[in-house]
């Protein structure tokens, strides 16, 4: 075991004498209380260290202890419905050890060790296993765990047993002498190795309508969500760990707001996924590491989420990743470089930022997993980004827009009226949308791509056009014109804007979002139509269509909707020529 | 446990100084965030706190300034505690300096109980979810940026708004409706003038409230480095009455500017890498470390709810110290100077404004059931309204179409009628009658963000009708 002293105490970051062999990021344990820290830099025999707990009283002298292990994360059953810090302590066991306020050095196991799950095998004895195969499943509420064999292990099954046990006991016994439980640990900062990855090709269906129609991200995508405060980035990354459809998802909560964490833990039990009926908490871990918690288990918190989603990709699921904001975990990054006198590149972050964030966006994507049996597991991560002053061109927005896929560039002005999601719809894209054509060709209709062209084109068209309203007022404009600001207000607000709140629209079924286009579609193609015959907007503007279209969001019967398309025609086609 | 060092250590051997900070070398055994007593050679007792140790020397910011210390024969002892404060129900009506000493001029406190200054952070899964309406009796806020239990929500000001004036008409009329009132407020003052204090100190005598109050005070003529110690006793103060002794605290804290301020003095004699405009690269996470101690417990009924003010600097939201509060806090309250020139009072530009736990706080039950839609819709017409105003300015008003007039009108009765209020305190529903009167300037088609039946329930139209 290497022993060193601490020589330097500076904020999160201490130096530690004496460290001679320590590999970099070891985990140590440091002083009397055995606070957690891991190793960062060494430099001849002294290892510099960032320590996941406050540093206060510490003392010079005190003794640090090399674990010799690098940072790591339990991962077996036990994780759903889990809420942890960003070292994997879960809160409600922190909670019972020091009360109501987080004491220091306490350490807790991530996964329970008393409870005992249901183990069904699948394998039998004198079967050949090697990493990745399925053992045997468990059930964790309604989800079925798939327990793999480990990384670096394979050999014929001499013993394997079936019943209720606990995380470490052993279910399983190879002819290689390996005992194997249900649970693994894996270095958090290592990706979690698959076969191949694929090409993104599914959507990620979110129920929103800005995302899936207008710029949508696929199953194993990126997504950025950058936005100044205020422009709806939590609740954005809230409704899509709500409505997403994945198996599973892991919310982040990197150095944000210990309430809204609370309303997530308050929130989630009593919510019910759309699709499978059953609590959103049952398919969610999450793991807060609020803003006053120690700095550096913030920088771990992303590492020790997405290790948990590729576990879980790795047995053959759709993993969504929520990050909550990547920019409070820049700031860490920068935070111990400074301390660590590093010189600084950009705004003080180190040099080093732009390769950190890109390597762990390329931990997301869809692929095909290790073990025998094809399975395809995904995970799709979607970054919160808070620029300073809600300015684009700071390093943290600039360098993930240089790795992601699907780009949602929350506005100040939006939120400030309150069209939410806040979503710009000139500076957002997506790259995904050649990608998933075919399947929202198969599966929604096939025209989607086309209406989906003509709305941005006719909201660009609205950029114009407000151009020259500024200039001359509304009426210098053409009847054609005023009727394509007409449209657009429509599809701004009565199609874009979805309010997270409404009992009736927070989730909007893919099939509704696609006929809701489709109606201000073909009102906005009928009237054009009919102004080329020669009625006037003024005629078209005392029909009661525009107020029927702006409550379509509270129509809950998809049929309703379809046979406001027939009524839009109907209407619109009668109408006479006034002369 | 650690074991607690009986001998005390004392050093001669101050190497530098260097604004509020001493460097003294060859220490052993001190340990990170203790508190030191400086003697100097006249007998003159200071105290500071060690930010940084290594072989060579710890570095201490001196709370109440380094004017007078010299490197041969100041002393400095290292007391092997870190930085607390005694505290005490009798705290209540008295006025400590920021540092917690008594500044009243009356007798020390008989603590209950020393606690650290510092904090620890709340376990998430420990916090209860804010969920109380609490009345301010301010259209602005109630209406459209509801205030709940537990929520951190700051005052957005530029240097000569009335942001002192809001934050004490909040204060004196906060309620929480159809309960026994059992609250403290801690007052927490940093570096602002003696002004601006006394004028606090007369609304909470005023009212009555002065017996409720914990002051702490750090006037602009006292020590800067006193500021970064006076909101962690006032919040360690909050924590006890709140938590020990079940009261629900407002905690006010002014002017958050001059806490970054003395923020940064510290990182620039550091020597530290500076972020943006010179303020260290941490500041997040220590304005953070103010701000997340705030909120509710599970099982406990008290509770801390807290409004900084801050002064943003050229009126600019983007200066740092706004946006990384905005970024923490849930939430903030915009002072706007044109239409403080205008005569509106409270001068709140509610567009930039927000209330993120507005949601948990409203509805049936709670306020009524329509307050979301009447609080969107308010803001999506005023927000139109505005935009209508830019283009008057330069096509005229008769290049607008009827509708569009109609929003021009919308919006000046929105600020003259809504905003403004002056000193009255008005209840939820007054709040909503002067909402519902100014949507009945607009066409019923128009008033889309709200349910087709709340506008047949509560439309002045439809009432007069079903009314007779």
């Amino acid at each position: 075991m290497i022993k060193g002293t601490i020589l330097r105490i500076s904020g999160p970051v201490i130096i530690a004498r004496g460290m001679k062999g320590s590999k970099m990021y070891d985990v140590v344990t440091v002083g009397e209380e055995a606070l957690r820290g891991e190793i960062i830099r060494l430099e001849g025999e002294d290892a510099v260290i960032q320590v996941y707990e406050d540093t206060t009283g510490l003392m010079t002298g005190e003794p640090v202890e090399n674990t010799e292990k690098p940072l790591s994360v339990e991962l077996g059953p036990g994780l759903l419905a889990s809420i942890y810090d960003g070292v994997q302590r879960p809160l409600p066991v922190l909670l019972e050890l020091s009360g109501d306020f987080i004491a220091r050095g306490i350490s807790a196991p991530g996964l329970n060790r008393e409870k005992k799950w249901e183990f069904v095998p699948s394998v039998k004895i004198g079967d050949t296993v090697a990493t990745g195969d399925i053992l045997g499943t468990v059930k964790e509420f309604h989800f079925e765990h798939r327990i793999l064999v480990p990384h670096y292990v394979s050999g014929t099954v001499t013993d394997i047993r079936s019943g209720p046990f606990t995380v470490e006991d052993t279910i399983c016994t190879l002819d290689t002498a390996t005992h194997l439980s249900m649970v693994q640990v894996w270095p958090v900062r290592i990706p979690r190795p698959h076969l191949k990855k694929l090409d993104p090709i599914l959507p990620l269906i979110t129920g929103q309508r800005v995302f899936d129609c207008i710029f949508p991200v696929t199953k194993g995508g990126t997504a950025m969500i950058p936005g100044g405060f205020g422009t709806g980035k939590t609740v954005s990354e809230q409704t899509l760990a709500k409505w997403s459809d994945t198996q599973i998802v892991v919310y982040i909560g990197c150095g944000e707001r210990g309430n809204e964490m609370t309303d997530v833990l308050e929130e989630f039990p009593e919510l019910v996924d759309p699709r499978t009926n059953l609590p959103l908490i049952e398919r969610t871990i999450l793991i807060a590491n609020t803003s006053n918690m120690p700095v550096a288990a913030r920088e771990a918190s992303i590492y020790t989420g997405i290790t948990i989603a590729e576990y879980f990709r790795d047995m053959g699921y759709d993993v969504a990743l929520m990050a909550d904001s990547t920019s409070r975990w820049g700031e860490a990054l920068r935070e111990v470089s400074g301390r660590l006198e590093e010189m600084p590149g950009e705004e003080g972050y180190p040099a080093y930022l732009a390769t950190r964030l890109s390597a762990f966006y390329e931990r997301a994507g869809r692929v095909v997993c290790l073990g025998s049996g094809e399975r395809n597991g995904s995970i799709t991560v979607v970054g919160a980004v808070s620029p300073p002053g809600g300015d684009f061109s700071e390093p943290i927005t600039q360098n993930t827009l240089r790795v992601v896929g699907t780009f949602w560039a929350l506005d100040t002005n939006l939120a400030y009226r309150r069209h939410f999601p806040s979503v710009n719809w000139i500076k957002s894209y997506s790259l995904y949308l050649d990608s998933i054509g075919d399947w929202y060709t198969k599966n929604v209709a096939p025209d989607w791509r086309e209406l989906r062209e003509k709305t941005m084109y006719l909201l660009q068209k609205e950029v114009e056009l407000q151009e020259i309203v500024q200039l001359v007022g509304p009426d210098a404009l053409p009847e054609s014109e005023k009727v394509i600001l007409d449209v657009t207000r429509m599809i701004r607000e009565d199609f874009l804007q979805q309010s997270a709140y409404s009992d009736l629209d927070s989730f909007c079924p893919i099939e509704k979002q696609y006929l809701m286009l489709k109606v201000i579609m073909t009102y906005y193609t009928r009237v054009i139509e009919g102004m080329n015959r020669g009625i006037s907007l003024k005629q078209v503007q005392e029909l009661s269509l525009k107020a029927d279209i702006g409550r379509m969001k509270e129509i809950q019967e998809i049929n309703r909707i379809q046979d406001m398309i027939g009524e839009i025609d109907k209407q619109l086609l009668s109408l006479e020529v006034e002369r | 446990m650690k074991p607690v060092s009986l001998v005390t250590k004392e050093y001669k051997t101050i190497d530098y100084v260097s604004g509020p900070l001493i460097f003294v070398n060859n220490v052993k055994g001190a340990s990170y965030g203790e508190i030191v007593e400086i003697t100097l050679r006249d007998g003159e007792e200071r105290t500071g706190q060690v930010l940084d140790i290594s072989e060579e020397h710890a570095v201490i910011q001196v709370y109440e300034g380094t004017r007078g210390i010299d490197t041969t024969d100041t002393s400095v002892r290292f007391t092997g505690e870190p930085a607390r404060i005694n505290v005490s129900l009798d705290m209540l009506g008295r006025v400590f300096s920021g540092v917690g000493k008594a500044r009243d001029g009356g007798p020390d406190i008989i603590p209950e109980a020393i606690l650290d200054i510092a904090g620890t952070p709340i376990n998430p899964s420990a916090r209860d979810k804010p969920a109380d309406f609490i009345q301010t009796g301010m259209s602005a806020i109630d209406g459209l940026n509801t205030l709940v239990r537990g929520q951190k929500l700051p005052i957005f000001s530029g240097s000569g708004l009335p942001a002192s004036k809001l934050a004490a008409q909040i204060a004196r009329q906060a309620k929480v409706r159809g309960e026994g009132e059992k609250f403290a407020v801690v007052f927490v003052a940093m570096g602002i003038t003696h002004k601006e204090a006394s004028f606090f100190m007369r609304d909470f005598e005023r009212t009555g409230a002065l017996e409720r109050v914990v002051f702490f005070m750090n006037l602009a003529d006292d020590p800067t480095v006193e500021r970064l110690a006076a909101p962690r006793c006032g919040l360690t103060v909050a924590e006890f009455l709140a938590f020990t002794h079940n009261l629900h605290v407002l905690v006010i804290l002014t002017d958050m500017i001059n806490y970054c301020e003395a923020l940064r003095e510290i990182s620039t004699a550091r020597e530290e890498v500076p972020g943006r405009r010179g303020y260290p690269g941490y500041m997040y996470t220590d304005l953070s470390s103010i701000y997340e101690r705030a909120g509710r417990l599970k099982g406990k009924s008290g509770s801390i709810t807290q409004i900084p003010i801050l002064t943003m600097p050229d009126d600019d939201i983007t200066h740092p110290v706004p946006d990384l509060t905005g970024y923490i806090t849930e939430g903030q309250i915009v002072l706007s100077r044109d239409l403080f020139r205008r005569g509106a009072d409270p001068p709140v530009d509610a567009l930039p404004c927000l209330s993120r736990l507005m949601n948990l706080g409203i509805g049936a039950g709670k306020t009524r059931e329509d307050h979301r839609g009447v609080a969107d819709q308010l803001y999506a017409s005023y927000a139109y309204g505005r935009d209508l105003r830019r283009l008057v300015a330069i096509v005229g008003e008769e290049a607008l179409t009827e509708l569009d007039k109609k929003y021009l009108k919308l919006a000046d009765g929105f600020e003259k009628e809504f905003i403004s209020q002056g000193d009255d305190d008005r209840s939820i529903e007054d709040t909503f009658k002067i909402a519902w009167d100014l949507f009945s300037m607009l066409p019923e088609d128009e008033l889309k963000r709200i349910k087709r039946d709340y506008i047949k329930k509560y439309h002045p139209l439809h009432q007069e009708q079903s009314g007779g």
